[in-house]
């Protein structure tokens, strides 16, 4: 994988995070698509509320995402998406993380997502989906929320 | 020679002090202006008024008349009314017949230029049975594979009457080559041919993120594809330096002249070092900019531009013909600016970009649908949009005189002082060693990422406005049902189906070595790639082919990472 850390963080870091308590995020690009205008926004905006940020670059397949969120022990995947591929992108990312046993990490969508397709979002395994004009603390608090109610694996 | 005398000056200057001390004085004590400080999107502070005081250091030549250098008042001498601007709205979508259906419906509208927008497969150089090409296929854009789809995007239009602007960039050189070998086929003049390749190479790496080689060899690709079109088909614009996606990945309007300037020279550098004459290719340079939310700004934007450009073709690359120091832009409204909440505003927004991008003397226009938030566009969005034009062009009289504001004290301030500031960003990269060392090393693209957070902050803040979103929210109003443009499922096994059939009919013997010539004269710098190119094509080898041949040569590009 090709991606920076925001924050470095060892394997070693990442079992300290898990007892602190400090959420770990993998900001990913699915497919081709080239906007990487928010997700990039995104990165800082979940780094300035203190989480630890991954970002995967450009032009990552699901099972390179999947791989990268397993490797860096994540909580939660953040996808944005503005090519129109979300449907079959997250179905096949819903599909690579149950086959890795993965399916534990929390899948957020965020991007240009029409709420016609939300339901077959939320069938592949999506946990949340951000709206385009959310504000940084809807973004942030809708992850907290999420590992709050379940609590981190 | 100045716009005013020393004396008159003198008298505004001491009437404006009085002034200041009566009535402005006694307006602030009575009832405070409701912020410190104004200033444009970009940073520029703005006065409350401005005087002929203000323009007095401006000399009357930078203003100068339309079609003349330096081409601050437009870029030609009659404008609008020799011409109005091309009304241009881009579409593409599915298969080649889907938007060679929606072409016809546009013309039918009222459109006087196509324009293409190609899936995310065919801007990277990937064929639509590439297991890269996922989900992908017909999405964004038309998918091509092959010449024969070429043939069917244009079906029953005229090339030779219509000009054609093709969006394509990393692959453009093999898209201009199914081009030509189509107008060919069909036995078309090719000194006729009208239109523009977007093939901006370096904006690619910093601002819209479609890349298929490493920066230098691209930059040599779009070498070769200037030098042959000149010749070939001389009514071709080869290249549209694109400033509007360095705004739309963040930049402000300083960032993306000054950016796209920078650009700019670094594609005349290179053309210039392989022997062409400055004159015998910058009339065909052509641009690419947005028309975003602060209107006077925008305005001003455009004249600065004419002006910086007209300078640099003159005195950095010494051209001698004015049509190579005339900068025509093609303008796009804000997709940035549109909203899914209340998306009807949305038509507003887009009317108000839409008259800025007149006022400042624009050749073309899109102008985006109002469902542009959801999806690409519908048609009713697309007749709404091009209705958008027709009103500015036929209903309102702003056609008549030439760059009506040219003259307004704020206006010719504003412009100067976006120009001085462009020409500081523009030093520093020329200190910094020059756009093609800057783009591989990020800067560009840490500055536009940069841009891009502090303007969410400030919309976080509630400092930048949106209506309907972070001022005047009405929550009943936010959950909008609107009819979105649909994905045709079948599209991508139609393409995988004639991939096949080309595959099998075609001499496998010819197109092996056509490829091998290719792969050979890529690994110098020397040959030209267009002829050979131009022969893949006519003998069916399909784009994904032919990029991945060029790929194995010179490998692929390494994103730096830059949050």
């Amino acid at each position: 994988m090709n991606e920076a850390s925001i924050k470095q963080a060892s394997g070693d870091a990442a079992e300290r995070n898990a007892m602190t308590g400090t959420i770990r995020v993998l900001v990913a690009k699915l497919g081709l698509d080239g906007h990487d205008r928010g997700a990039k926004v995104v990165a800082r905006i979940l780094r300035d509320a203190g989480m630890e940020v991954v970002y995967t670059g450009l032009y990552k397949s699901p099972d390179e995402v999947v791989a990268a969120a397993v490797q860096e022990d994540v909580d939660v995947i953040g996808v944005s998406l503005l090519s129109g591929s979300h449907v079959p992108l997250f179905r096949e990312l819903g599909r690579c993380l149950r086959e890795e046993k993965a399916d534990h990490i929390f899948v957020v969508a965020g991007g240009v997502i029409p709420e016609q397709d939300y339901a077959a979002l939320w069938d592949s395994g999506v946990d949340a989906i951000v709206p385009q004009e959310a504000r940084a603390e809807l973004i942030v608090t809708t992850i907290r929320n999420l590992i709050a109610a379940r609590g981190r694996v | 020679m100045n716009l005013f005398s020393e004396t008159a000056i003198g008298d505004i200057r001491e009437k404006q002090a009085a002034w200041e001390e009566r009535e402005l004085a006694a307006a602030l004590g009575s009832r405070p202006e409701e912020k410190p400080a104004y200033e444009t999107e970009c940073g520029i502070p703005l006065k409350r008024v401005y005087t002929a005081a203000d323009i007095a250091d401006i000399p009357a030549d930078e203003l100068g008349f339309p079609g003349a250098y330096p081409f601050t008042r437009g870029a030609y001498p009659t404008m609008y009314r020799g011409r109005p601007w091309t009304i241009r709205q881009v579409a593409g979508f599915g298969n080649p017949e889907a938007t060679n259906q929606r072409y016809k419906y546009m013309i039918q509208t009222g459109q006087t230029g196509l324009s293409t927008d190609f899936d995310l497969p065919t801007l990277l150089g990937l064929d639509s049975d590439d297991p890269r090409a996922f989900g992908e296929v017909g999405r964004v854009g038309v998918a091509i594979d092959t010449v024969d789809d070429v043939d069917r995007l244009f079906d029953g239009i005229d090339l030779e009457k219509i000009s054609v602007s093709l969006t394509i960039n990393p692959s453009a050189w093999v898209v201009y080559a199914m081009y030509v070998a189509v107008a060919a086929r069909r036995g078309y003049d090719l000194h006729k041919l009208a239109g523009t390749l977007q093939a901006d190479p370096l904006k690619e790496y910093v601002a819209q993120k479609e890349w298929i080689y490493p920066v230098r060899p691209a930059v040599r690709l779009l070498r070769d594809l200037i030098m042959y079109s000149a010749k070939a088909t001389p009514k071709i614009n080869p290249i549209s330096l694109s400033g509007y996606h360095l705004s739309d990945v963040g930049g402000n309007a300083l960032q993306e002249i000054a950016f796209i300037m920078a650009f700019t020279i670094a594609y005349c550098e290179e053309v210039t070092g392989a022997g062409m004459d400055i004159d015998d290719f910058a009339p065909r340079l052509s641009f690419f900019f947005i028309s975003h939310q602060d209107f006077f700004e925008q305005i001003c934007k455009f004249r600065a531009a004419r002006r910086v450009y007209a300078k640099i073709m003159a005195q950095r690359f010494k051209a001698r013909k004015p049509e190579s120091m005339r900068l025509r832009v093609h303008v796009q409204t804000a997709a940035m600016s549109l909203t899914k909440v209340e998306h009807h505003n949305n038509l507003m927004r887009t009317a108000i970009q839409a008259l800025g991008a007149v006022l400042g003397g624009c050749q073309s226009m899109h102008t985006n649908g109002l469902d542009e938030a959801f999806a690409i566009p519908t048609e009713e969005a697309m007749k709404l949009a091009i209705r958008t034009q027709q009103i500015i062009r036929d209903e309102i009289n702003v056609t008549s005189v030439i760059d009506p504001l040219g003259g307004s004290y704020f206006i010719e301030r504003l412009t100067r002082d976006m120009e001085t500031e462009i020409w500081k960003l523009l030093d520093e990269v020329d200190e910094r060693g020059g756009a093609v060392k800057l783009v591989e090393e990020g800067w560009f693209q840490q500055k536009l990422a940069d841009s891009a957070y502090a303007t969410f902050r400030k919309i976080d803040a509630g400092e930048k406005i949106s209506v309907g979103v972070n001022r005047y929210v009405d929550e009943t109003s936010r959950s909008a049902e609107v009819h979105i443009h649909p994905y045709d499922e079948r599209c991508t096994q139609l393409q995988i189906d004639r991939l096949n059939a080309v595959r099998a009919g075609r001499d496998g013997a010819r197109v092996r070595q056509l490829l091998n010539e290719l792969a050979e004269q890529a690994r110098s710098d020397e040959a030209n790639l267009l002829p050979t190119t131009i022969e893949a094509v006519k003998a069916k080898a399909t784009l994904g082919e032919i990029c991945a041949t060029l790929r194995e040569v010179w490998g692929s590009y390494a994103e730096p990472m830059i949050v």
